[in-house]
């Protein structure tokens, strides 16, 4: 005979234990994950399908956008934290804090929103500012700063959509760069056309460079991940190399700086020339239309997808994967390429070893937060350029560190690629109560049936 | 040893959510019984069975073991009241040996917490000379056949001193002789006093079987049969409504030959003849089915075909071009119709809409896309039409495909395929998975792709199927053609094929001549 089982309240269930049972079989499964019902339809009988090379890297990039703005949300909260750590004020009302602890949290409170306020005043508007240029300059210098990250931030998220992890916008920005500023100082062009060849020839060194990945992993099945991240060291040595050349020094100088570009070969300033946004801004609006173009209505975009999604299911359907993987990379080169451009012919002007800055990293971020659509990249771009051009501002006005800003981008990555974490803290998850009630209910069922 | 144990499922409910997978559903199993629960898929037998061996909760009601209650909190609690579970998919460790799976989770030790498998390794014997399982405890998993992967499963289960069985779905994956093997291995089980709680949609080893059989549909349970009810009076009930299985369709009225294939040889990266010189022709008109146990080289011949595959050599051509060494592309362009053998793998992406899969190798070509802009208006009208005419059950032409139920799932690669004027047709396992209303539709529509001229070539591993569509019937054996038979021959002699003993060589023995016009047998009537 079987072990005597464990006592169980009989047929008759009381009214109140039936829901609560409901909602812990609920938890049960949802907690027990593996096991599928197999009366639902939508899960037991199609399954899971496969996705795209790495499903959990998938779901981190393609994600709800309501976990990015949270995941933001928290960033800043936990951001002003820390600059209230480090605040004079915090500190000494810290040390009677038991006495009079609304000192304390006043303080904190204090700390962490003038260094905000401030951040706000040095990238959106500052209306300490003399005339309406002046109040606005800060929103422009934001949209200054965002134009490079947009565009290869969109380049990341291309190819993401194709199911491929491009780490390499940074060399391709340098690679774009060279080319760019070498037409821009080397030669001598009529207006316009000067700056179309330096258009060009930013966008064709970006895509080349980022091709080049494309058909390595096409060709041989190399990893685009190490590629991308190969193809930046050797663009970034190259460059170093190219600024030690006398084709590329300034006459006269030992420095590792290029001429300063033609007049011809540089974007126009759009709102006259006390501001710095250039024309770069413009095309990378204009890229992020073309990218949602060509992702939703063209049959280039159709294949990305496919690909990216069920690269199998892809080839079977006779789309020719390793085209689509050259194509889509020299695409997402290109496009940041155009961060290239906007770098030596917009903001900069000249070409120096710093002309990607970090805004090839930073683009996977951008494309991160964006979740790999267009219009999410064209968001977040705006936010990270606000971050970086008020941090100065904020450093100034606070003497809040400029790192803190980094702090908190780096809080936004890490909240987005545990969106669990996020919607635990915003009590968004299902999972964290339930397992609890259910073994509550458990409890109280056996101890009922018992009695 | 065995315990006599009646097990009760007592009003059971189940709830997803707002889904409600087990509705009130009452089963009682007898002692020594095979008790059959039928349905389709996703009728909720499995959610049943994984209330029982304590995977899932019940949101209400009880199982009584012995009319006692009991609570199970996971498989130990099952295991420990005599309930063993088979899963559709084993749970072996491959690279271990059977009796090193056997003891895994319950490792009897010796002194000092050494593993003592000498213990398990007796056992095994036992229960394999009992049985007549035919198993060695010191063989690799990984080696030994499916057929006795399962027995090894089931002496798992009966090393725990399991008094009741559950198969899930058992037969899968079994050839005709392994099933017929299984079945066998059913009634000693029966007969020395285990119970069995068989879960399966094929109706004829259900009839061979059962001593009950309780019908469960959407969720509840639908009424109890009698085995000696006929198939269709079964599928009926399983069904809901009244459903044919044999399929009416018209002798084939071949007319010239427009697709062949000679000497085709596709060599597996590891050097493996996966195909290796097959010959063969379809005329228009004509369904040629390919039978065979699963990786057999059916894959890798449709795949050489499409231009899936790279180590090709032979021959394919239709309407005298040759196929081999073109693109994909090229391929489907000739008109090809492909059906690929795993829908979620290769016929589908999940995360597109509905409309999008419905034209996923159509996607460039008019009306749907001019240049390289597509027309969504355009997709999204032949989406509307392909839904409607091939009955796809979707919320919406914009739903995503993963997340419809795999008979529709099948029916949008099915549309798909079936609405450009095709010059030859291929479906592999073209109602893997798919419910029984769903099997009727899908297998009407490819005999009136026949009907309309086209060559077709049916892939499957389900016998009734290939014995249901085909005019006739090429067999598979380790990449060769065992032979190619005129419909109507008899199941046993194609179950032969299958294991690679061409017609004719068995001949001798007696036990398995070949029954002339043996048409058709779903009645199961050898096995009655």
């Amino acid at each position: 005979m079987p072990e005597n089982p464990k006592p169980q309240h009989a047929a008759g269930e009381t009214p109140e234990t039936a829901p609560e049972q409901t909602a812990a079989a609920a938890a049960v499964d949802t907690a027990g994950g593996a096991m599928e019902p197999s009366a639902v339809p939508a899960t037991a009988q199609s399954g899971q399908l496969p996705g795209g090379p790495d499903t959990v890297l998938r779901k981190i990039f393609t994600g709800s956008g309501m976990v990015s703005v949270l995941a933001v949300l928290l960033a800043l909260v936990i951001g002003g934290l820390l600059i209230a750590s480090t605040d004079k004020q915090v500190a000494a009302t810290s040390t009677y804090l038991f006495a009079r602890p609304a000192d304390f949290l006043a303080a904190v409170w204090n700390a962490a929103t003038r260094s905000y306020i401030a951040l706000f005043q040095g990238s959106v508007f500052n209306p300490r500012g003399n005339t309406a240029a002046a109040q606005f300059a800060p929103f422009t210098e934001t949209l200054t700063i965002a134009t490079p990250l947009i565009t290869a931030g969109l380049g990341v998220a291309l190819a993401f959509r194709a199911g491929l992890f491009n780490i390499g916008a940074q060399g391709q920005i340098i690679m774009a760069g060279i080319l760019a500023a070498w037409v821009g100082f080397a030669l001598d062009l009529p207006l316009g056309l000067h700056l179309l060849l330096v258009l060009v020839a930013g966008i064709i060194g970006g895509a080349v460079w980022g091709g080049l990945v494309g058909l390595l992993k096409a060709r041989t099945g190399a990893h685009e991940v190490i590629l991308t991240i190969m193809f930046n060291y050797i663009a970034l040595y190259f460059l170093r190399y190219l600024l030690n050349t006398p084709a590329f020094q300034r006459p006269g100088e030992t420095n590792p700086i290029s001429p300063i570009l033609e007049a011809s070969a540089v974007y126009p300033q759009i709102l006259g020339g006390q501001f710095r946004l250039h024309l770069g801004f413009v095309l990378a609006i204009a890229a992020t239309v073309l990218v949602w173009w060509l992702l939703n209505r063209s049959t280039v975009g159709f294949e990305f997808r496919a690909v990216g999604a069920n690269p199998k299911a892809a080839q079977t359907a006779g789309i020719n994967v390793s085209r689509a993987t050259i194509l889509v990379m020299a695409i997402a080169g290109g496009l940041a390429g155009l961060s290239g451009v906007a770098q030596v012919a917009g903001t900069e002007k000249v070409l120096t070893d710093g002309v990607a800055a970090t805004y090839g990293f930073d683009a996977i971020t951008v494309a991160l937060l964006g979740r790999s659509t267009p219009w999410g990249t064209f968001a977040a771009g705006l936010l990270f350029g606000a971050f970086r051009a008020g941090a100065v501002q904020m450093q100034i006005q606070t003497g809040t560190p400029i790192d803190i800003v980094l702090v908190v981008q780096s809080l936004i990555v890490l909240f987005i690629a545990a969106p669990p974490l996020v919607r635990a803290v915003f009590g968004l998850n299902p999972r964290r109560k339930k397992p609890a009630r259910a073994a509550k209910s458990r409890r109280a069922a056996t101890t009922g049936g018992a009695a | 040893m065995v315990r006599v144990l009646k097990l009760e499922l007592r009003g059971i409910t189940k709830r997803f959510g707002t889904l409600i997978a087990n509705d009130h559903i009452d089963v009682v199993v007898e002692s020594g019984q095979i008790h059959c629960l039928l349905g389709e898929n996703g009728a909720g037998k499995s959610t049943l069975m994984n209330v029982l061996y304590g995977l899932y909760e019940p949101s209400e009601g009880e199982i009584l073991v012995d009319d006692k209650p009991v609570s199970f909190r996971g498989p130990g609690d099952a295991m420990a009241a005599g309930i063993g579970m088979v899963h559709q998919h084993f749970m072996l460790v491959p690279v271990f040996t059977v009796a090193e799976n056997v003891a895994l989770g319950a490792e009897p030790t010796k002194a000092a917490g050494f593993l003592n498998l000498d213990e398990t390794r007796r056992r095994i014997r036992e229960i394999s000379d009992q049985y007549g399982f035919d198993v060695d405890p010191d063989a690799l998993v990984e080696d030994l056949p499916v057929g006795v992967q399962q027995r090894v499963e089931i002496i798992k289960a009966l090393v725990r001193n399991a008094s009741v069985l559950i198969l899930d779905e058992p037969t899968a994956v079994l050839t005709p002789q392994e099933t017929d093997e299984l079945l066998d291995i059913m009634r000693q089980l029966k007969a020395g006093g285990t119970s069995i709680v068989f879960i399966s949609h094929k109706l004829r080893e259900v009839k061979a079987v059962s001593d009950t059989i309780t019908v469960i549909r959407r969720g509840k349970v639908v009424g109890t049969a009698d085995p000696a009810a006929s198939t269709t009076e079964l599928a009926s009930m399983m069904v809901g409504r009244a459903v044919s299985l044999t399929l009416d369709k018209e002798p084939a009225t071949p007319q010239e030959t427009t697709f062949e294939v000679r000497d085709l040889t596709v060599i597996a990266p590891n050097g493996q003849h996966m195909v290796d010189g097959l010959s063969f022709d379809i005329a228009r008109g004509e369904i040629l089915a390919v039978a065979g146990v699963q990786g057999n080289g059916q894959t890798e011949l449709t795949e050489a075909i499409l231009g899936l595959q790279d180590r090709v050599s032979g021959s394919v051509t239709l309407d005298g071009k040759e196929l081999l060494g073109r693109s994909v592309k090229d391929v489907l362009g000739a008109g090809v119709g492909f059906v690929p053998e795993d829908r979620k793998v290769d016929g589908l992406v999940g995360t597109f809409s509905v409309a999008e899969n419905l034209v996923l190798d159509l996607y460039d070509k008019p009306p749907y896309a001019k240049g390289i802009s597509m027309s969504p208006a355009k997709i999204m009208e032949n989406a509307k039409a392909r839904i409607g005419e091939f009955d796809v059950r979707t919320p919406s032409a914009a739903a995503a495909a993963g997340t419809l139920s795999g008979g529709n799932q099948q029916k949008v690669v099915m549309a798909r395929e079936l609405s450009r004027p095709l010059r030859l047709f291929i479906a592999s396992q073209p109602t893997r998975g798919v419910d029984v209303g769903s099997i009727e539709f899908l297998h009407r529509r490819i005999v009136a792709e026949r009907d309309q001229g086209t060559p077709v070539m049916i892939v499957s591993t389900e016998l009734d199927e290939v014995m249901e569509l085909a005019d006739r019937i090429a067999v598979l054996y380790k990449g060769k053609l065992v032979g190619i038979v005129p419909a109507g021959t008899g199941r046993d002699v194609l179950g032969l094929m299958m294991a690679g003993i061409a017609p004719g060589e068995h001949t001798a023995s007696p036990s398995t001549g070949t029954q002339p016009a043996a048409t058709a047998d779903t009645e199961g009537g050898d096995h009655a």
